[in-house]
C-alpha cells in the first residue's frame, strides 16, 4: 500500500473560499461557545444601555462616601434634621446633623449650606443620602442572595444530574414543591418568622430570598450536566478510569457552568426588586437604615396627599426601577444569545 | 388520558405532604407560647398556664407526632370537639386580628375572587394579541415597541408602579380611590337592602340590579387591574411572542401559505391556535397567582383581599396567621395546578401520549 502523498499546489481558491478566522486571547481562554455569548452580550443597543446603567451604579456604590458623606459612626442610619412627622419639600433648609460639604456639591448646587436635594421623608430622613447608601445595601443583598442561591443550586443541580434515577427523581420533586409556592408569600413568611429570632436587619430577608430562590439554578445546571455529560471527552475520561467526583468537577461542571453563572449574576436586578418589596411590605431593616424599599414604605401612610409629596415615591421609586432596567436589558439580551435556536448564528 | 390524570392525581399526596412539611418546618421556629395561638385564643397568661397547655396540645412531643396532630387536630378528651387541624380547615387564632383565621380568609376571599375575575381578561386579551402581534411583525416597530414595553415592565415593581399611579389618577385627578367601595355602598350594605347573594361585590350589584353600585365597586377595582395588568403583560407578551415565532416556522404553516390562504387566515386558523398551547399553562398559572392573594397590589391599594391580610399579619410578626394563609394558599394551588395540568392534556394530545 503507498502512503497517500499530501495534496500539493497551489490552492489559495480554497484559502479565499475558508478564509481562516484569528481566534483571539480572549476567545481561546473562555472557549468559542462561550465567547460567543459574551460578544453577543456587547453587540446590542439595549444591553449596552443595560451595562452603563448598571455602571453608573457602581460608580454611586464605590464612591458613596464622596457623594453623601456619612453623619455619626454608621453611615447607613439615614441622618435626622428633626422628628416632624410630615416631609418636606425638595430644596429645604438642613438644620441638624448635616453631612460635610463634598468637593462636587456648590459646583452642582450653587449653594453654600446642604439642603434637602430631593426632599425628606416621613421622619425626617434625607432622601437623597438614603439614595445614595441604598445603592451599596442594594448591591450587599443581591451579591449575598445571588451567590448564595447559586452556589446552592450548582450542588443540588449536580448532584441531581450526576446520580440520576432515583436521587434524581426525589430531588426534582422537591424543587416541584418549592416552585409551587408562592415566592413572595413565603418569603414573606420566612422573614416574619426570622425577624423575633434574629432581629431587625438586613438577615431575616436575604435568608429569605435564598430559602426559595434556588430552584431555578438547580433545574438549569442539570440539564445542562445531563447534556455535557454524553460529551465525548466524559466517556473518553471514564474510559481512563477517572474517578466519577473528579470527572464530575473537573470536567463537567466546568464545561456546564457558564450560562447558569451568566443568568445567576443577572438576577442580581429581581432579587434588590423583591428583597424592596419585602421592605416596602414592613418586614426588613430597622427604621431609617439607608434601603431603597423602606424609603418609599414610608409613602403607605400618604397616599391621600401625594400630590403635595410626589417626590417621596417617584425618587427612591425611580432609582430602583432604573437599577432593576439595567440587569433586565443585559439579561434580555443574554436570553436571546442563549436560546438554543439561535445557535450556530453568530 | 386516563392513565395521565391518574398520574397526576398520585402526584397531589406527594406535594400536599411536601407544601405542608415546609410551612410545619417554618412553625419550629417559634416558641410554644407562640405556637399555643394554633389552638387557644388568649396569650397564656402564666407558667402553669403555658405547661398546660403544652401538655393538652401535646407541643414537647416528637416533632413527626406534632407534624400529625397539627394536620388533623387534637379531640378534646372532654366535650369531644376536634381542635387545630388544618386539613380540616382551622388555621387556628389570629391574636393581632382577634378572630379565627378561616373567619379572615371566609370574610376576604370573595373580595380576592372578584378582583381576580376582573383582572384576568385585561391580563390575558392584551398580553396575547400584543404578543402575536409581535411575532407576525417580528423586527418591525410593533416588535420593538412591544419589546421596550415588556422591558419596562419586568423592571417596574409592582408598589412603584401603583404608588404612580396612584399619584396621577387618585391624588392628583381625584378619578379612582383606593379601597374597596365607597361610603354609602358599604352604608347600604349594611342597611339590609343589597342582598348578598354570591358575596362577590360586582355581582351581587348585577344581581340586584343596581348598575351605581357596580360602577362604585369598578371604580375602586380600575388601578389594581390596570397595576395587575401591567405588571403581567411583559411576560404573556414575551412568552406569545416567542411561542407564536416557533409556530410560524412550522411545516404545516410553510403548506398553509403554499397551498395558497390568505396570511390572515394561516395566522389565525393554522399559527395561533396552536401557539395558544403553550401559553395554556402560563395563563392557568396567572390566574391561580391572582387567587392566591396579590400580597403587595392589595396593599398598595388598601383593597381587604387575602393578600393584604397576609400582608398586615406579617408586619405584626403574628406567624401563626400567615402561615394558616400559607396553608390555604398551597391548598389553592394545589388543586388549580391539577386542573391546568388536566386541562392541559386535553388540549394538546402530545402531552397526554408523552
Amino acid at each position: 500500500m503507498t502512503a497517500a502523498s499530501a495534496p500539493t499546489g497551489d490552492n489559495t481558491l480554497l484559502r479565499e473560499a475558508l478564509p481562516e478566522r484569528k481566534i483571539g486571547r480572549v476567545e481561546r481562554f473562555l472557549g468559542p461557545e462561550n465567547y460567543r455569548i459574551v460578544t453577543g452580550l456587547l453587540k446590542t443597543p439595549a444591553s449596552i444601555i443595560g451595562f452603563v446603567l448598571i455602571g453608573f451604579f457602581i460608580l454611586v456604590a464605590v464612591f458613596a462616601p464622596v457623594i453623601a458623606p456619612p453623619v455619626g459612626n454608621d453611615p447607613y442610619k439615614i441622618p435626622r434634621d428633626g422628628f416632624s412627622g410630615e416631609p418636606k419639600p425638595m430644596g429645604s433648609e438642613w438644620k441638624r446633623n448635616k453631612p460635610e460639604i463634598p468637593f462636587w456639591y456648590k459646583a452642582v448646587t450653587g449653594k453654600e449650606e446642604w439642603v434637602h436635594i430631593l426632599g425628606t421623608a416621613q421622619g425626617q430622613y434625607d432622601i437623597f443620602y438614603g439614595m445614595v447608601w441604598g445603592t451599596r445595601t442594594a448591591f450587599r443583598t443581591g451579591f449575598i442572595v445571588v451567590i448564595s442561591t447559586f452556589l446552592i443550586g450548582i450542588i443540588v443541580g449536580s448532584i441531581s444530574a450526576y446520580y440520576g434515577g432515583i436521587v434524581d427523581n426525589i430531588i426534582m420533586r422537591i424543587v416541584d414543591i418549592f416552585m409551587t409556592l408562592p415566592f413572595i408569600l413565603m418569603a414573606l413568611i420566612m422573614a416574619a418568622v426570622l425577624t423575633p429570632v434574629i432581629g431587625k436587619s438586613l438577615i431575616p430577608s436575604i435568608i429569605a430570598l435564598i430559602s426559595f430562590g434556588w430552584m431555578g439554578y438547580a433545574r438549569i445546571i442539570r440539564g445542562d450536566i445531563l447534556s455535557v455529560k454524553e460529551r465525548d471527552f466524559v466517556l473518553a475520561a471514564r474510559v481512563v478510569g477517572v474517578r466519577p467526583s473528579r470527572i464530575l468537577f473537573r470536567h463537567v461542571l466546568p464545561n456546564a457552568i457558564f450560562p447558569t453563572l451568566v443568568l445567576a449574576s443577572l438576577a442580581i436586578g429581581d432579587v434588590v426588586l423583591s428583597f424592596a418589596a419585602l421592605s416596602f411590605l414592613g418586614i426588613g431593616t430597622q427604621v431609617g437604615y439607608a434601603d431603597w424599599g423602606q424609603i418609599l414604605s414610608f409613602s403607605r401612610n400618604w397616599i391621600t396627599s401625594l400630590q403635595n409629596y410626589w417626590y417621596i415615591v417617584v425618587w427612591p421609586g425611580l432609582i430602583l426601577v432604573l437599577f432593576v432596567m439595567g440587569w433586565n436589558l443585559v439579561g434580555d439580551a443574554m436570553r436571546d444569545v442563549l436560546d438554543p435556536r439561535m445557535r450556530g448564528k453568530s | 388520558m386516563a392513565t395521565y390524570i391518574i398520574r397526576r392525581l398520585l402526584l397531589v399526596p406527594i406535594l400536599l405532604f411536601g407544601v405542608t412539611l415546609i410551612i410545619f418546618g417554618m412553625l419550629q421556629f417559634l416558641g410554644p407560647v407562640e405556637r399555643s395561638a394554633l389552638y387557644v385564643r388568649d396569650f397564656p397568661k402564666n407558667d402553669k398556664q403555658i405547661q398546660g397547655i403544652i401538655r393538652k396540645y401535646g407541643l414537647d412531643r416528637p416533632v413527626y407526632e406534632q407534624y400529625w396532630r397539627w394536620l388533623v387536630g387534637v379531640k378534646d378528651p372532654g366535650s369531644g370537639n376536634r381542635e387545630g387541624g388544618v386539613l380540616y380547615g382551622d388555621f387556628g387564632y389570629s391574636r393581632t386580628a382577634s378572630q379565627p383565621v378561616i373567619d379572615i380568609i371566609k370574610n376576604r376571599f370573595p373580595n380576592t375572587l372578584d378582583l381576580a375575575l376582573w383582572a384576568v381578561f385585561p391580563m390575558l386579551a392584551v398580553g396575547i394579541w400584543l404578543g402575536v402581534q409581535a411575532a407576525v411583525h417580528q423586527n418591525g416597530w410593533i416588535d420593538q415597541a412591544a419589546r421596550v414595553f415588556s422591558i419596562i415592565g419586568t423592571s417596574f415593581p409592582t408598589f412603584v408602579f401603583g404608588l404612580l399611579v396612584l399619584i396621577i389618577f387618585y391624588a392628583n385627578w381625584q378619578w379612582f380611590p383606593p379601597g374597596k367601595m365607597s361610603d354609602w355602598v358599604s352604608q347600604l350594605i349594611f342597611s339590609g337592602q343589597f342582598t348578598q347573594y354570591t358575596k362577590l361585590l360586582t355581582i351581587d350589584a348585577l344581581l340586584n340590579g343596581r348598575l351605581d353600585v357596580f360602577l362604585d365597586a369598578m371604580r375602586h377595582m380600575f388601578l389594581p387591574i390596570l397595576t395587575l395588568s401591567y405588571i403581567n403583560w411583559a411576560t404573556f407578551v414575551r412568552v406569545t411572542r416567542s411561542s407564536m415565532l416557533e409556530t410560524l416556522r412550522m411545516d404545516y404553516v410553510t403548506t398553509a401559505r403554499a397551498k395558497g390562504l390568505k396570511e390572515k387566515d394561516v395566522i389565525n386558523k393554522h399559527a395561533r391556535p396552536n401557539a395558544m398551547i403553550s401559553i395554556t399553562t402560563l395563563a392557568g398559572f396567572s390566574v391561580v397567582g391572582l387567587l392566591g392573594g396579590v400580597v403587595i397590589t392589595e396593599t398598595v391599594f388598601n383593597y381587604p383581599g387575602i393578600g393584604q391580610a397576609a400582608a398586615n399579619a406579617a408586619s405584626n410578626l403574628d406567624v401563626v396567621t400567615v402561615l394558616g394563609f400559607a396553608v390555604f394558599n398551597g391548598l389553592i394551588l394545589i388543586v388549580a395546578n391539577l386542573i391546568v395540568d388536566v386541562l392541559y392534556g386535553f388540549i394538546d394530545p402530545r402531552v397526554r401520549l408523552s
